[in-house]
């Protein structure tokens, strides 16, 4: 699994990197920055928290022939 | 017992999320989500900023995504749970049973006691935005009755529509309770140079219809304002009314342990606005109103309900946002009154940056930005690590004035 991003979405809601800063920044004009984008087993949970905590659907889970 | 059904009561974002974070952490039984209204489960902050202003669509604010596997049952209501037999009843005198119960039945708008219904409108449902929002394309005077956030951005919505604005607000300056009375003051300016009438100290005692369409507004030191369309945004209460007689522990909402477990009753949780939940830091009870705190919640929620036996933390930071002229608001942290206040500015090449930061004997307590999200989430992260105020202060200057 690896985390997409569209950053025509976001809105600079921040609750992406407030939950998960291994993967996700805001920019110095707010909008998400995907860190990494690779999803290991144990991070998943908490990856998978913070695109539902995305109130702008800006961030998602996919496989990697998605 | 192994958990084969899950039963969900409301189906708003606490809801709608704690349905998902179950399928997404393994649930594979039985999952009902109950909602009273009929729309299709939807996300309500939209409904005081871009619903109002045209930048979103109803269509473009649903909460239920493809591939989301629940038994949704719309249009009607939870009268009732018994927590002894394990049965949630509905408005049809049909009982569901549960495994578990969770209850996410938000909060319902407060009205002006003594004033007639018809001429204030509320703002909580799809169905009061979409109404307001015709109201507001009539370009007749709008007021407003209590500033908090919700009166605040519909007043910036107003505006941008073109109609007269007045906002009516019990307190000395607007959001001064949340925000104290020096950022309170700097809100109040912002909507008074976008054109928008507000009077503080000002409480609403009549309203009377007038001949047509429109109503005068009475306050209490003797002066009126006529207005086309009067919002109230006076706070709102918790649906709990069918709970009463469950046996479960309600007062101004319903009363959890830390991990939003209901007391008085085994399996059945309570999370977003209608939870009160017990916050051991402050060793309080809070309900909070916000989106992101319904979406932890109803994680914190699945994580029980699912038995995983990874740790994760209770609570994050108490954080939310609010959109008002263009401008994203974001509050991190807490707030009290006689905290230490303090506002940083700069302008940069990319527009001004504000940050306003509270303390107390040297503990940070709280960040609002103004039009910085990457301030807000430094400020949250500094919060998560209990970083002290000076430390706080000295990341954020050297951020603003970085870049």
């Amino acid at each position: 699994m690896r985390i997409h991003a569209d950053v025509g979405k976001c809105q600079g809601y921040g609750n992406c990197a407030g939950l998960d800063s291994e993967h996700f920044d805001l920019d110095d004009d707010g909008l998400v920055v995907v860190r990494r984008d690779s999803v290991t087993a144990g991070e998943r949970d908490t990856v998978a928290e913070a695109v539902r905590g995305c109130p702008a659907e800006a961030i998602w889970l996919a496989g990697d022939g998605d | 017992m192994a958990i084969e059904r899950v039963v969900v009561v409301g189906a708003s974002v606490a809801g709608i999320r704690a349905a998902q974070a179950l399928r997404a952490g393994g649930f594979d039984g039985e999952l009902v989500v109950v909602g009273a209204e009929s729309a299709a489960p939807y996300d309500k902050p939209p409904l005081s900023k871009q619903v109002l202003t045209g930048e979103s669509t109803v269509a473009g604010i649903g909460l239920v995504r493809a591939g989301d596997e629940f038994d949704l049952r719309l249009g009607i209501a939870a009268t009732g749970l018994d927590p002894a037999s394990k049965k949630i009843v509905l408005a049809d005198g049909q009982p569901i049973g549960y495994d578990a119960a969770v209850i996410a039945t938000g909060v319902r708008a407060r009205t002006l006691p003594g004033v007639d219904e018809d001429l204030v409108r509320p703002l909580r449902e799809l169905t009061d935005a979409a109404a307001l929002r015709e109201r507001l394309a009539g370009g007749a005077p709008v007021v407003i009755v209590g500033g908090g956030f919700i009166g605040a951005e519909v007043a910036a919505a107003a505006a941008a529509a073109g109609c007269p604005v007045t906002i009516v607000e019990a307190l000395p300056a607007l959001f001064s309770r949340v925000l104290g009375d020096d950022v309170g003051s700097l809100l109040t300016a912002c909507h008074a140079a976008h054109g928008v009438t507000v009077l503080t100290n000002a409480t609403v005692v009549a309203v009377e219809r007038l001949p047509g369409d429109g109503a005068l507004v009475r306050l209490a030191d003797g002066r009126t304002v006529e207005a086309g369309t009067i919002v109230a945004g006076v706070g709102c209460e918790p649906n709990t009314d069918w709970l009463t007689g469950s046996g479960l522990r309600l007062g101004d909402g319903v009363h959890t342990d830390e991990r939003c477990a209901v007391r008085g009753a085994r399996d059945v949780y309570a999370i977003g606005d209608v939870a009160r939940w017990w916050d051991p830091a402050g060793r309080v009870t809070r309900r909070v109103e916000h989106w992101t705190n319904a979406v932890e919640q109803a994680n914190l929620v699945a994580h029980q309900i699912l038995r995983l036996d990874r740790p994760r933390p209770d609570v994050t930071v108490p954080y939310f946002w609010s959109d008002q002229y263009g401008v994203k608001i974001q509050m991190v942290g807490r707030s009290a009154p006689g905290d230490t206040v303090e506002v940083l500015r700069c302008a940069t090449p990319a527009g001004a940056r504000r940050v306003a930061l509270y303390s107390r004997a040297g503990r940070f307590t709280a960040a609002v930005t103004f039009g910085w999200p990457k301030g807000s989430v430094t400020a949250r992260q500094a919060w998560q690590r209990g970083a002290g105020a000076a430390q706080v202060r000295d990341t954020l200057m050297k951020l603003m004035k970085g870049s």
